[in-house]
């Protein structure tokens, strides 16, 4: 008995994925453990593990193929002393099988002495698959001629993405074989090809550009911006790395997470999101911090930062971004939080506004610690200065509680003994 | 600007004239008609139909010729080649009669006479049409030539209606010849082989390229030249004429075999050598209207290199046949009208017949084609003597030939040879349209028992899954 590799979740609210690499194929031998591909959700790659020991038998679904439901099997597994005919018969008896299953949960009782007895269902029932065939991805039905179908699937090219010029948008083998082979262009007489190039847009992107778009048309954002002086806190930081011995280096950005965190517990009201109905405020402060990443950034979460130290924060935040970098990041891992920051600071960037990471409330844009002149008791002196913008929802968080978070944030970086309390 | 008198103008009312016409007017377009000669064209009156109808005779008669087999005796059986012409006629006759009705019931306008162009502008083409008492001149924004063609004749020798035959006489006898040369063996030529042999006459068929039907697939050339053979016909492949002799009551022909030249003395000769079209005096030259090799060249819009001229039919590119004709008809005046979404005509899917005894009908590509295009092929084939209802029809000549494209499945050409084949071929015209692969025909329910299991069997056949073969 052969067994099917399934699609799987990768987190416990993941529904679907993407196939974006093989990293076996058929005919290969794989042990439990061995990986054998990669898949893509909406944020992270990750690999998936043989869990038995056999023959790769058969590949489902190709590289590159989106929106895999989770559980439909994307490989199947030949064990010990099986082979590919074992696996054909297999496959028609399952058909069977699954026809008698569903007969099963129907008339559970009068199966029991009956179960030779195989009941055609009673319409066919299209997997995912079959199903992908003819939708697009609206779920709207593709016409497309039966030599048309074939010609696209020897071609690998995706359906959806054809105009069909036949009766009613009706796919023809024209239509297939004018196609441009670069499988992302919808529409290729836009303009001469020459002049760019289209890469298809990874899930990421997709994902980034979702969320974005939906944090801009629905959450009112109003921005809040506050100089700090960074000069203490700078100081501070110099010497606790002074002591790590290499063993570790507390960064500027760490304790701007750990300032955040102190800022949000003394303004509780800002650490909120937007519900509809209710308007949900966290009781830990868990930060999200962007990283950018090949091919777009995510936002790796920093959580309880509140119960931890500024050792703990730097271990996480270089554990998460690196493994941010390299795809590895676990749903769990970027999912959620109550508080974001961005950091450009490294670039040189004076100052910006960020938009907000829905659902939360907040975001913090951080720019870069430079000198500058500044006044203090009627004197200029040189005083490093870091300029900090808040973006807010309007809907959650009022202009007076953004800028008291705000001051109590300036409060912490100027005076970064007082986040030991 | 120039009113005009309609929106189209089309010359010539063979099927694809009266076809455009009729199409025209119920898209809204004023239109009007303009023929010399008979509505329906050569088709409805000399081609197509009168020569069903003898066929049917012929195919009568070989039927009473074979009565015996089904358990009939009969004798003293008569023929009167007249009445069976007078049949022929009034069968052409009562058509003609239908599309006068059909044009006049869709507001068409047809006028009578000889039409060609004169100068003109680019909105407003000028028509002069003479009819037997006047002159006419009409103004109209597109024109459609459909003036079709007629048979070729040779250098050194020409119909004369009375020992040298074309296709009118061969239709219309005095009587009956004892002896018939037929120069030329694509479907003209294959009919009236089969009429004539079937009714007694002596028949020798003169063929330039090395098969009969050279159009065909070899396979089914070879069935036919085979069946003519059995049935007393004079095959002369690689054969040229190369002079005709008229006498008193006979002709003389010299005819170059496989080079050697052969004397054929005969009653009368048909010359069935293809067509050249009816371009002459039509006032092309007004316009910037182009021809190549004796036929009008226009777009895959049938639209001539002058803006709102177009040609459809017999006097443009081939293949020469009557529902071409009428497509291309039907295509054109839907651009005319800014149609979208319209396709142009793929000639690999315009299927043809020939009504001989046994009947031929093909679509798409021959395997020879096939083969010179470097294309990976599957052949199919299926003899008619497997197939239940053709057995008990007496019929069992013949064979179904399906070619697939062997990496896509498509069905390039399919060719049969046999009873009814000519109905049956739509069957695969329809499957080429819709893009079928051999797995929808495969699993497409024939009825039992008909004909029509042959195709089944033949796309199962180019798959190794017959059942009965």
């Amino acid at each position: 008995m052969s067994i099917d590799i399934l699609m799987p979740a990768l987190s416990p609210t993941m529904e679907e994925g993407t196939l974006s690499k093989w990293l076996v194929k058929e005919g290969d031998k794989v042990v439990s453990g061995d990986l054998i591909a990669e898949i893509e959700t909406d944020k992270a790659t990750m690999e998936v593990e043989a869990i038995d020991d056999g023959v790769i038998g058969k590949i489902l679904v190709n590289e590159g193929q989106e929106a895999i439901k989770v559980n439909v099997p994307i490989a199947i597994l030949l064990l010990d002393g099986e082979d590919i005919t074992d696996l054909n018969t297999e496959l028609h008896e399952e058909k069977n099988d699954n026809k008698s299953i569903e007969k099963e949960t129907i008339f559970e009782t009068k199966l029991e002495d009956n179960e030779d007895n195989i009941v055609s269902s009673p319409e066919p029932v299209l997997n995912s698959e079959q199903k992908k065939e003819f939708l697009d991805t609206n779920n709207k039905r593709i016409f497309i001629t039966p030599l048309a179908k074939r010609i696209a699937k020897q071609r690998d090219i995706d359906i959806s993405l054809l105009n069909g010029s036949g009766p009613n948008g009706r796919i023809l083998k024209i239509d297939v074989e004018k196609f441009n082979d670069n499988k992302n262009v919808k529409n290729i007489n836009i303009a001469s090809p020459e002049n760019f190039e289209l890469v298809k847009n990874s899930a990421m992107r997709k994902t980034i550009a979702d969320r974005l778009v939906k944090s801009k048309n629905e959450a009112p954002h109003f921005y809040l911006s506050i100089d700090c002086n960074i000069d203490e806190l700078l100081n501070i930081r110099s010497v606790l790395n002074s002591k790590a011995k290499d063993k570790y280096k507390i960064s500027v950005n760490d304790m701007i997470i750990k300032a955040s965190s102190a800022a949000l517990t003394k303004v509780p009201k800002a650490n909120a999101s937007w519900e509809n109905e209710n308007t949900k405020y966290f009781k830990t402060t868990d930060i999200s911090v962007a990283v950018a990443i090949e091919g777009g950034l995510i936002t790796p979460i920093i959580k309880d930062v509140q119960s931890k130290g500024l050792l703990e924060i730097s271990k996480d935040m270089k554990s998460l971004a690196d493994k941010a970098k390299s795809g590895k990041l676990l749903p769990e891992e970027y999912v959620g939080g109550s508080f974001s920051i961005s950091n450009l600071g490294m670039y040189g960037i004076k100052e910006f506004s960020a938009v907000i990471n829905p659902p939360q409330g907040c975001i913090l844009a951080v720019g870069s610690g430079e000198k500058r002149p500044v006044v203090i008791k009627e004197q200029i002196i040189i005083a490093t200065i870091m300029t900090v913008t808040l973006s807010c929802d309007h809907r959650v968080v009022d202009g007076a509680v953004g800028a008291e978070l705000l001051s109590e944030f300036k409060n912490f970086i100027e005076n970064p003994s007082l986040m030991l309390l | 600007m120039t009113k005009n008198d309609y929106d189209l103008i089309v010359i010539g009312g063979g099927p694809g004239g009266y076809v455009a016409a009729i199409k025209a007017s119920q898209l809204g377009m004023s239109v009007a008609l303009v023929e010399d000669k008979h509505l329906g064209g050569i088709c409805l009156n000399w081609g197509c139909i009168p020569t069903k109808a003898l066929l049917r005779a012929s195919e009568i008669r070989h039927m009473l010729d074979n009565v015996g087999e089904f358990g009939f005796t009969i004798s003293n059986i008569k023929m009167d080649i007249n009445n069976i012409t007078k049949r022929s006629r009034k069968v052409a006759a009562q058509l003609s009669g239908g599309i006068s009705h059909l044009l006049k019931k869709n507001k068409v306008h047809v006028f009578e006479g000889f039409g060609y162009l004169d100068k003109g502008t680019v909105d407003s083409k000028i028509i002069i049409i003479k009819t037997e008492k006047e002159i006419i001149r009409k103004k109209a924004q597109n024109v459609i030539i459909a003036t079709g063609a007629r048979s070729r004749n040779l250098p050194f020798v020409s119909s004369d209606g009375i020992n040298i035959w074309d296709y009118k006489t061969a239709m219309t006898p005095p009587k009956l010849p004892s002896s018939l040369i037929i120069i030329g063996s694509g479907a003209i030529g294959m009919e009236f082989a089969s009429f004539y042999n079937d009714l007694g006459v002596n028949v020798t068929v003169v063929e330039a390229l090395p098969s009969i039907l050279p159009n065909e697939d070899e396979d089914i050339s070879k069935i036919v030249e085979n069946n003519f053979k059995k049935r007393g016909m004079n095959i002369k492949t690689n054969a040229t004429l190369k002079s005709v002799k008229t006498l008193d009551k006979s002709v003389s022909a010299e005819v170059s075999v496989n080079g050697k030249i052969e004397k054929i003395n005969s009653e009368k000769l048909i010359l069935a050598i293809g067509i050249i079209a009816n371009t002459e005096n039509l006032g092309l030259n007004n316009y910037n209207i182009k021809i190549d090799k004796g036929h009008i060249i226009t777009n895959k819009w049938l639209e001539t290199d002058e803006k709102g001229i177009y040609a459809i039919g017999d006097v443009t590119a081939g293949p020469w046949l009557a529902h071409k004709a009428s497509h291309e008809g039907i295509l054109c005046v839907e651009k005319i009208a800014g149609h979208k979404n319209l396709r142009p005509i793929d000639k690999n899917s315009i299927p043809g017949c020939t009504y001989c005894r046994p009947q031929v009908a093909s679509i798409g590509l021959t395997e020879k084609n096939a083969m010179s295009q470097n294309l990976n092929i599957k052949v199919g084939k299926f003899p008619f003597i497997g197939n239940g209802k053709a057995i008990a029809l007496g019929d069992s000549e013949g064979m179904i030939k399906t070619i697939f494209n062997k990496d896509t499945g498509e069905l390039i050409g399919a060719h049969m040879v046999g009873p009814e084949v000519t109905e049956l071929i739509q069957g695969f015209s329809i499957a080429k349209k819709l893009e079928t692969t051999e797995q929808e025909l495969m699993h497409t329910i024939f009825p039992h028992p008909t004909l029509s299991e042959s195709m089944h069997e033949s796309v199962l056949d180019a798959y190794n899954q017959a059942i009965h073969y």
